[in-house]
């Protein structure tokens, strides 16, 4: 009997050490989430050492951990050791150092390698940070005169409109696929929905004078948009099918509206006691409220957080910058050279727009670490990405 | 089965974790007892669907996407929406661009203030204008390069609203009047300097004669 026991301690009791390791482990893990989240700009990447993948395998997996905050080392000074193959199917495993415990292990089939390559990528992301990753999204862009939607990564891409017209400020449809865009195919810059599935488009705002800038509702019902047909660029509010149209703003210098996430609040760029400012206004109407970004200067293009958390932007000094600031105002922080962000779905990377020699290319930035990887130019003048959420 | 992994977050991720540590941590000391070694083939399998079919919604598959239909004025939905627009009555006019083009005007660096010295060019839209109420004018805003593209486009499209103001005072009805930006997109001048920049920062004169 007494032997029995002793016989069981010696099995329960490595379970317990290991157990209690193991949640250690999380428990470091969590402080790091946590650090991401307060500290944009600041942050160390995660070193990690990725062996044995090759060719595409590696090099996507390669871009999707470095846009996520992840840097490359020798297995010595990797705080998560990741290996595998892909001679036929991408398969791997994670396993972290100071835990001493696999924490990811997994093979792909199916699609193609490139794609088996961006799942287990999300499911490393997923297995570290705790965070859902943004390895399998997509965006939309305006390039030369048509509108495009590709991989995050700038890969697959497709031409969605064959018109040969000016085009502006695509935005996704919350969960749908589907866009809105500006396009000035009959003759004036007018809004329009698009289903990507079937191809049907409908004329959402074609007023007299400017209609740009639309921007979705996050329940997807309303769309807030920059209009001139009471004669100046102001901010308007119709439904998802442009009906019941509302004017929300008479401040001077509107531009580039975007949606908080709770889709109470419609921020925006403007111009009050002649200095341009963010601001706010609820998407029911009512006071506009100055949005403070203290340290930086002719602030455009706000994009809301998901996480409801940042507001991202551009700020206009001599050059470009991509900046964030707390979303109910403050310190705004300067990430990196750049223009027009848009925030992954996870509240961590954004998408901006980079130009070199005059023209625009796209760039994806993790925002606590400033890791930066430009994707190739796609066509001439890649510009107003918008990612889809 | 990956995509139940991805929609799990936060606590109930935190919480099969904790689970998923438990079982690895039973399933690796039985091992290590068993056999003193441990496993390198991956626990878990990840399918994913095939190359044409449609994963999430906010997922394109590789060059499936149909194209967007023909755009026309006529497909417009929500009748009664656009009831505040006349553009309906600029449809179909013959735009004359050279008959003002002389008299384009400029602008100060982000600004749609009209400079004095502007006058005689918006005077001699005004009188082109004239009394033929048949004619009808379209005033193209434009930017130079400096500015974000939506900033420019609402910029361009207040400098075309300055005109029409400022030819409102010389006695040009409004309504005979339409305006457009096109932001940075149509520099005359393509270079990247202050000479280049003068020159795109402009309004341009397109005079609207009635269809025939």
């Amino acid at each position: 009997m007494k032997n029995n026991n002793l016989h069981l301690l010696k099995i329960y009791l490595p379970i317990f050490l290991v157990v209690i390791a193991a949640d250690f482990a999380r428990g470091q893990n969590e402080i790091n989430i946590e650090q991401n989240i307060t500290v944009m700009g600041l942050m160390k990447p995660v070193p990690v050492a990725l062996d044995g993948f090759s060719g595409e395998v590696a090099s996507v997996l390669k871009f999707d951990l470095y846009v996520q905050g992840f840097s490359f080392v020798s297995d010595d000074a990797a705080q998560y050791i990741i290996n595998g193959s892909n001679s036929d199917r991408v398969q791997g495993r994670v396993i972290d150092r100071f835990a001493k415990s696999t924490i990811l292990s997994r093979s792909y089939i199916g699609a193609n390698l490139r794609r088996q390559a961006h799942a287990f990528a999300d499911d490393i992301v997923l297995a570290i940070t705790g965070k859902k990753g943004i390895a399998q999204t997509k965006i939309t862009f305006k390039a030369r005169s048509e509108i495009y939607v590709a991989d995050f990564d700038g890969h697959n891409y497709q031409a969605v409109t064959h018109d040969s017209a000016i085009v502006a400020a695509p935005a996704w449809a919350p969960g749908k696929l589907a866009l809105y865009y500006t396009s000035y195919k009959l003759g004036n810059p007018d809004i329009f929905y698009h289903d990507l599935r079937t191809g049907q488009r409908q004329l959402i705002a074609g007023y007299s004078g400017l209609n740009t800038s639309a921007a979705v509702s996050p329940d997807g019902l309303k769309v807030a948009m920059i209009l001139s047909k009471d004669g100046s660029p102001n901010v308007y509010v119709c439904n998802a099918d442009g009906s019941d149209l509302k004017r929300l703003t008479t401040t001077s210098e509107d531009s580039s509206p975007c949606w908080s996430p709770d889709g109470q609040w419609i921020c925006f760029a403007t111009k009050i006691n002649e200095r341009r400012i963010l601001a706010k206004v609820s998407a029911s109407g009512g006071e506009v409220q100055r949005i403070s970004t203290a340290g930086v200067s002719n602030p455009t293009e706000p994009d809301w957080s998901p996480d409801g958390k940042w507001i991202a932007f551009t700020s206009q000094m001599g050059e470009f910058d991509i900046c964030v600031v707390p979303a109910d105002g403050g310190d705004a922080t300067t990430l990196v050279r750049g223009e027009d962000p848009s925030w992954s779905p996870n509240s961590r990377t954004l998408i901006f727009t980079r130009e070199t020699n005059y023209q625009h290319a796209l760039s994806v930035l993790d925002a606590p670490t400033k890791q930066v990887k430009d994707i190739p130019r796609i066509l001439e003048n890649d510009s107003q990405p918008a990612w889809a959420k | 089965m990956g995509k139940i992994n991805f929609t799990n977050f936060n606590k109930r991720k935190i919480m099969k974790t904790t689970k998923w540590i438990y079982t690895l941590a039973f399933a690796l000391v039985v091992t290590l007892a068993a056999t003193g070694c441990h496993t390198h083939k991956p626990v878990g399998v990840t399918q994913l669907p095939g190359e044409s079919a449609p994963t999430v919604p906010d997922q394109t598959s590789q060059n499936t996407l149909p194209p967007g239909n023909q755009l026309s004025q006529s497909e417009q939905v929500q009748p009664g929406s656009l009831a505040t627009e006349n553009l309906a009555e600029f449809e179909g006019m013959i735009e004359d661009t050279n008959a003002l083009a002389a008299n384009t005007i400029h602008f100060p660096f982000d600004s749609s203030v009209i400079r004095k010295s502007e006058k005689t060019n918006l005077e001699a839209v005004a009188t082109a204008l004239g009394a033929d109420t048949n004619l009808k004018l379209l005033i193209e805003g434009n930017c130079d390069e400096r500015g974000t593209e939506e900033y420019n486009r609402a910029l361009g499209e207040r400098r075309a609203l300055a005109a029409r103001e400022a030819l409102a005072k010389l006695g040009v009805d409004p309504s005979r009047v339409r305006t457009i930006s096109y932001g940075e997109d149509r520099p005359v001048d393509p270079g990247h300097d202050e000479s280049a920049w003068q020159k795109n920062r402009r309004d341009d004169f397109v005079l609207l004669h009635p269809k025939m």
